[in-house]
């Protein structure tokens, strides 16, 4: 078990240098220099050189990518072109905002689907299943952004009950999950769509396995051989769609950070790109692929504590 | 009986305290600022949130375009122009407890001229010879040539006074002269100042002020209707207005900006260097179809590179009417007969992406074929404004009074006219605000004349504010939001 963590290790540090030089490399080849951005139409020549200098723009290539890397090793991101203000700080900053969205989303599709996709199974073929996957057809296939907007209308301009954005801070709990209600739950909707489907197929699937057919035989009910056989068994892709939404909401919901106008983690990268502050837009990618990697290592020693024939295979 | 009369007492004071003006202003922004130091960046909402709120300079420009005296109180201009002796104000002292005086004003101009400075305005500042402290009350500013705009100049944000102790750190902590102090910058979301109780000046009437950035229109109407803001004076929403015009709980005003939009024309590239090809496009421009289409009928239609609220506009809209038959005739005279193949570069706000949609077809309309090119600011900074790698492209020019950039043949219009520069010289050495204004009225005359480029129309602003707000500015001569005299009224 400890070769094979060590192994997966190796590989997620190698993966992790690859994304660093793509990232790199990407943002090289992309148009746009920062400080032109910075200082507008009626700056001089000689006041772009000077901030350019100041930025640490002129150094080679190679060596821009080397100090950086050094630097992250570190701990030490860097400062911001235009926050000017260091990167870790500003990380910090959104990630209290993007971190609890996350779970907050993520707690509300699990706690909607699983129970969803159960009943689903359980009555396959029935009323109670036809109507759950027309509901789920149709979650699947409305963008989370318009939800955001139909639940503005009708929460904030209509009945007042939140606010239509923006986030108070972490200095009121309440208030901050009150703020997060709205875009957690237009981010949670489309993707309990996703996990009710995933949880039901799964739940079927097994239930036609030997073992449950054992059970049933050792005398149990349908109803007691989904519940204490079938349904850990059915938990092991939905807890991978799991993680893979984690991953997904934590940077993929700028668009709903736009609605609501949230200082979240996704749009801290798409000003970064608009503004050319590269180096922003650098760490958080960095930070990211960290993240994911991280999750995807933390699937597989899963799978493989759960399964020897895993660890035997990859030898 | 008496019990009754104190309940109803109660009650009545009770009402009153909740019927008291509030004294915080929540203020909607489309986009958050960079950073908070106006001397270093270019970007408006620098301005939008410090000017005249924060930081202070010796002139001030008032909601009409006008230089008003700020920390200096009054000023002496010598008999060639060349010598200005300000009185600044006394007893005026900077966030941080600092004593405000003459030496901050020679510190803070000598850095933003300095060699290394970062000023996105530094060409302001290019003027002056030399800054003499006479007294902690009286700086001298002596310059190299007449500069009739000087004092206009100083009012910029570009040229806001900063104490050396606070300088570096103003991107994150601004510490200025102003009525309002900074409280605090929650990044990504919104910035909070509150009144600077020992302000040298008129005490600005809110406690404190709130500036929210929220990007998206939609969100921009959510939150006005919500009451999560109570102004957004630089609304981004069109579409929306007539639904916030019909709600009494709002007040709607259309006003102007600084920002000429233009079709921005390569005079120096065939067949753009051709005065007959220009004036052609100028005829086959119908400004009215595209403020309409484009920007749901805000904003003004320019003849020339000048805002029409400033006093010396001149209008000359009719000089080149929309007249495609003339446009092809004119075509033709210059050697196209069959018009030409041409590419249009537009950049990302509305106004050009769309505009860009209908000038296109204007030209069509008269046998100029254009390519229509969607460009990032990134791109456009580099190949059209720096590179001078274009055709055509549609932008706003938002600095205030910038005739003066068609007199520099390395801008990107490339044009090059000796007649032009010298009307900008006799402009930099008149003082007297009626020469001054003749001048202004035969330069715009003249671009107009060249059709340097196509004058499309003035970006309108639409401020919609909750209707109890008073004295927020109506048109934007300078970008701020300057709260200096913002109040509920009861």
């Amino acid at each position: 078990m400890i070769a094979f963590l060590v192994r997966r290790a190796a590989t997620l540090a190698l993966t992790l240098l690859a994304a660093t030089a793509v990232i790199f490399v990407m943002l090289e080849v992309a148009p746009g220099d920062p400080a032109v951005t910075m200082l507008g139409l009626n700056a001089s020549d000689e006041a772009v050189a000077a901030l350019r200098a100041e930025l640490g723009l002129n150094a080679p290539p190679l060596e821009r990518y080397l100090a950086w890397l050094a630097g992250m090793l570190r701990g030490d991101f860097g400062v911001s072109y235009t926050y000017r203000t260091p990167i870790a700080e500003l990380i910090a900053d959104r990630l209290a905002v993007s971190g609890p969205l996350t779970l907050y989303a993520l707690a509300l599709s699990t706690l909607i689907a699983i129970p969803a996709g159960v009943h689903a199974a359980a009555h396959r073929g029935r009323a109670a299943d036809a109507a759950t996957l027309g509901l789920v057809q149709i979650g699947v296939a409305t963008p989370n952004f318009w939800v955001a907007m139909l639940l503005v209308l009708a929460f904030s301009t209509g009945l007042r009950w939140f606010s239509a954005g923006g986030f108070p801070g972490w200095g009121d709990p309440l208030e901050a999950m009150r703020a997060l209600t709205l875009p957690a739950v237009s981010l949670a909707l489309p993707q309990a769509a996703i996990l009710t489907r995933v949880m039901r197929s799964a739940l079927i699937e097994t239930m036609s396995e030997d073992y449950i057919r054992t059970a049933r035989a050792k005398g149990l009910s349908e109803r007691q051989a989904l519940r204490r056989h079938a349904l850990r068994n059915a938990m092991i892709p939905v807890l991978t769609i799991i993680g893979m939404q984690f991953s997904f909401l934590l940077a993929g919901a700028v668009i709903i950070e736009n609605v609501f106008f949230l200082p979240g983690l996704g749009r801290l990268v798409f000003q970064g790109v608009v503004q050319r502050d590269l180096i922003v837009v650098k760490s958080v990618l960095t930070l990211l692929v960290l993240a994911v990697t991280l999750v995807t290592l933390a699937v597989d020693a899963a799978y493989a504590a759960v399964d020897p024939r895993l660890r035997a295979r990859r030898r | 009986m008496k019990l009754f009369t104190r309940t109803a007492a109660a009650l009545a004071m009770m009402i009153g305290a909740a019927q008291a003006a509030p004294t915080h202003l929540t203020v909607g922004m489309q986009l958050e600022p960079p950073n908070l130091d106006p001397t270093a960046g270019a970007a408006a909402a620098i301005d939008e949130v410090t000017y005249a709120n924060i930081f202070e300079g010796l002139t001030r420009i008032g909601p009409d375009g006008s230089v008003r005296p700020a920390l200096a109180r009054s000023w002496e201009v010598s008999e060639d122009g060349l010598t200005y002796v300000f009185h600044l104000v006394e007893g005026a002292r900077f966030h941080d407890g600092a004593a405000f005086d003459a030496s901050d004003v020679k510190f803070s101009f000598e850095r933003a001229m300095a060699e290394g400075s970062t000023n996105a305005q530094k060409g302001l500042f290019e003027p002056i010879e030399k800054i003499e402290v006479l007294d902690p009350a009286t700086v001298r500013i002596t310059l190299k040539r007449p500069t009739g705009q000087f004092l206009f100049n100083m009012g910029w944000g570009d040229a806001v006074i900063v104490d050396p102790a606070s300088a570096e750190g103003n991107a994150t902590h601004p510490i200025g002269t102003g009525p309002f102090r900074f409280r605090n910058w929650v990044k990504g979301d919104s910035v909070t100042i509150e009144r600077n109780p020992d302000y040298w000046g008129t005490p600005a009437r809110l406690e404190s002020a709130t500036f929210k950035f929220i990007a998206d229109p939609t969100a921009a109407l959510a939150a006005l209707m919500a009451g999560d803001v109570d102004a957004f004076p630089g609304y981004p929403s069109p579409e929306t207005v007539p639904q916030l015009q019909a709600d009494p709980r709002f007040e709607v005003v259309m006003g102007s900006t600084e920002g000429e939009t233009i079709l921005s024309t390569n005079n120096a590239r065939p067949p753009f260097d051709d005065l007959r090809v220009r004036r052609a496009i100028a005829h086959a421009i119908d400004r009215q179809a595209i403020i309409d289409g484009a920007m749901f009928g805000v904003g003004t239609p320019i003849g020339s590179h000048f805002a029409p609220h400033n006093p010396a506009y001149v209008d000359l809209t009719g000089l080149y009417p929309h007249d495609p038959d003339k446009a092809r005739a004119l075509l033709a005279e210059a050697g196209h007969p069959n018009g030409f193949k041409a590419t249009l570069k537009l950049p990302p706000p509305s106004y050009a992406r769309r505009g860009g949609e209908l000038v296109a077809a204007q030209l069509r309309e008269v046998g100029i074929d254009l390519t229509i090119e969607n460009v990032e600011w990134a791109q456009w900074l580099e190949q059209v404004f720096r590179g001078k790698d274009y055709d055509l492209t549609i932008v706003s020019h938002t600095e205030p009074m910038d005739i003066g950039i068609y007199a520099r043949p390395d801008y990107y219009f490339q044009y090059d006219n000796p007649a032009f520069r010298k009307l900008m010289q006799d402009l930099n050495a008149a003082v007297d605000p009626a020469r001054r204004a003749a001048i202004l009225g035969a330069a715009q005359a003249v671009i107009a004349e060249d059709a340097v480029n196509g004058f499309l129309f003035q970006l309108g602003k639409i401020g919609v504010w909750n209707a109890k707000v008073k004295g927020l500015w109506h048109d934007a001569p300078t970008q701020a939001n300057d709260l200096t005299a913002v109040y509920w009224e009861d």
